[in-house]
């Protein structure tokens, strides 16, 4: 170790702290020229720390449905009888959706209809939140030899909930549809108008520029629109709901707040992706 | 090792054992902030969840340095602010200059802080975490150039608050059980 007098440590001890405030806004200014590092280093990050959260997952996730269980007891014969009406309404519903299943087929038949094709996709368990305060987004383990890409998409049961924006070796990230980055082209169902759904962090994104002429309506079915080849058409997203002070806003269907299984599936969209590291830029619309 | 040049006389010698004794109750309070910022991290399912992170850091940073500045220098607090900011996905920086300001104001309060009881460092420590987040909220704001909906930081600001006893507690035990004589 040198040896330096003490009034020579002191001095240099008191400037460390005001050096390291100036580094502080020379890495703000590193963040903001070079985004590509801080992925990098997120994504390096995620790859080692991810197997460890996997294996608190399972753990952790019996603890969580054994406490989801013992609330479920306390309200089991409400809970019953809710089912069992809910049960009788959707036999009803049953036998349309078949009806329609059947005619659409027959129609189809008659059209000479070029099918979709069918999409892969793999699913993977949620092993940590990859928001923070300032974003909304899900990290899924993977595993060493994934065939995930950037720009798939992610689904949950019930509906969409984003699509991955960065894969590390055994770790993806998935930005959610509440993001405050987020886009994603929709279609109002009813009016079959298009749109722009944008997050805002908040737990309901935002629907914006629609046509002159059309108006969301409360509650009708949000789905997503092909417009772009980002998305393919008609996944479902969410329902229309007027915020308070008169915006509409929807109400994703997918459990944003509590995903654990996530299924991404591979449509072979290659229409806008996030841009990747500048030495293999994807070609394509930005 | 760091200190003791500043103690002249006779004492034991540096054997490894020693040594590493010595390196081990240095890097407690890092090797403990950085521990509980990982487990901030682990899949409990808690909504709002994220937020625990920044709040959690803020209140480990606070409390080592008041009460362990030798062994919370500001380039450890720097290399927490950016681990903060890595797991946090805040942009960079950001976390960075949160905490060493907060690292600043607690180092220059010691001496005041050091003589009061709990609850003075704790009502001290609440503007602070305000402070904190407010700025967090502004910075994060210039460097996206939006206007963010400041909901999660005010959130973030009461939890750092409410939050230090609960970690203050345990951490002033591990304090007193991991003693170092600390001169500053």
């Amino acid at each position: 170790m040198i040896r330096l007098s003490i009034p020579a440590r002191q001095a240099l001890s008191k400037l460390t702290l005001p050096v390291l405030v100036v580094a502080a806004f020379g890495l703000m200014l590193l963040g903001k020229a070079d985004t590509v590092i801080a992925e990098r280093a997120r994504m390096a990050l995620n790859d080692a720390l991810g197997p460890i959260y996997a294996v608190l997952a399972e753990p952790l996730g019996a603890v969580n449905a054994s406490i989801a269980e013992a609330g479920n007891l306390m309200h089991l014969r409400s809970e019953n009888a809710r089912l069992r009406q809910e049960n009788e309404y959707l036999r009803r519903w049953q036998t349309i959706a078949l009806a329609l299943d059947a005619e659409n087929a027959r129609l189809k038949g008659s059209l000479n209809w070029i099918p979709d094709p069918p999409a892969n996709f793999v699913t993977a368990r949620v092993v940590a939140d990859a928001g923070g305060v300032y974003a909304r987004a899900a990290l899924l383990a993977v595993g060493p030899n994934h065939t995930v890409r950037k720009g798939q998409i992610a689904l949950d049961e019930r509906g969409l909930i984003g699509r991955v924006t960065e894969v590390g070796a055994r770790t993806a990230r998935v930005l959610l549809i509440t993001d405050l980055n987020s886009r994603i082209p929709v279609t109002m169902e009813t009016s079959r108008a298009r749109a722009i759904l944008v997050g805002t962090n908040g737990a309901r994104p935002r629907l914006l520029y629609w046509p002159e002429g059309v108006q969301p309506r409360e509650g009708e079915r949000i789905v997503t629109s092909a417009e772009a080849n980002a998305f393919p058409a008609n996944l479902l997203i969410g329902t229309v709901h007027f915020s308070q002070s008169g915006v509409p806003e929807v109400e994703p269907f997918a459990l944003l707040q509590r995903l654990e299984i996530v299924r991404i599936f591979d449509y072979g969209m290659g229409g806008v992706t996030a841009p990747e590291a500048p030495q293999k830029s994807t070609p394509g619309r930005h | 090792m760091a200190g003791a040049w500043r103690y002249p006389g006779i004492r034991p010698r540096a054997t490894f054992g020693r040594r590493l004794d010595r390196a081990a109750r240095a890097g407690f309070p890092a090797t403990c902030t950085v521990l509980t910022m990982l487990i901030t991290q682990a899949p409990f399912g808690i909504p709002g969840q994220s937020v625990l992170l920044p709040s959690v850091t803020l209140a480990s940073v606070w409390f080592w340095s008041l009460f362990r500045p030798s062994s919370m220098p500001p380039p450890t607090v720097f290399g927490i602010g950016v681990l903060m900011e890595l797991l946090g996905y805040l942009p960079l920086g950001v976390g960075v200059l949160t905490l060493l300001l907060a690292h600043g104001i607690a180092v220059r309060w010691r001496r005041f802080l050091g003589q009061q009881g709990f609850a003075v460092t704790w009502l001290v420590f609440m503007p602070v975490a305000a402070g904190a987040a407010l700025l967090s909220w502004v910075l994060v704001a210039a460097l996206t150039l939006r206007l963010l909906p400041p909901g999660l930081s005010v959130f973030q600001g009461v939890l750092s608050g409410v939050l230090y006893p609960v970690l203050a507690i345990p951490l002033a035990w591990l304090h007193r059980a991991f003693a170092e004589a600390d001169a500053d």
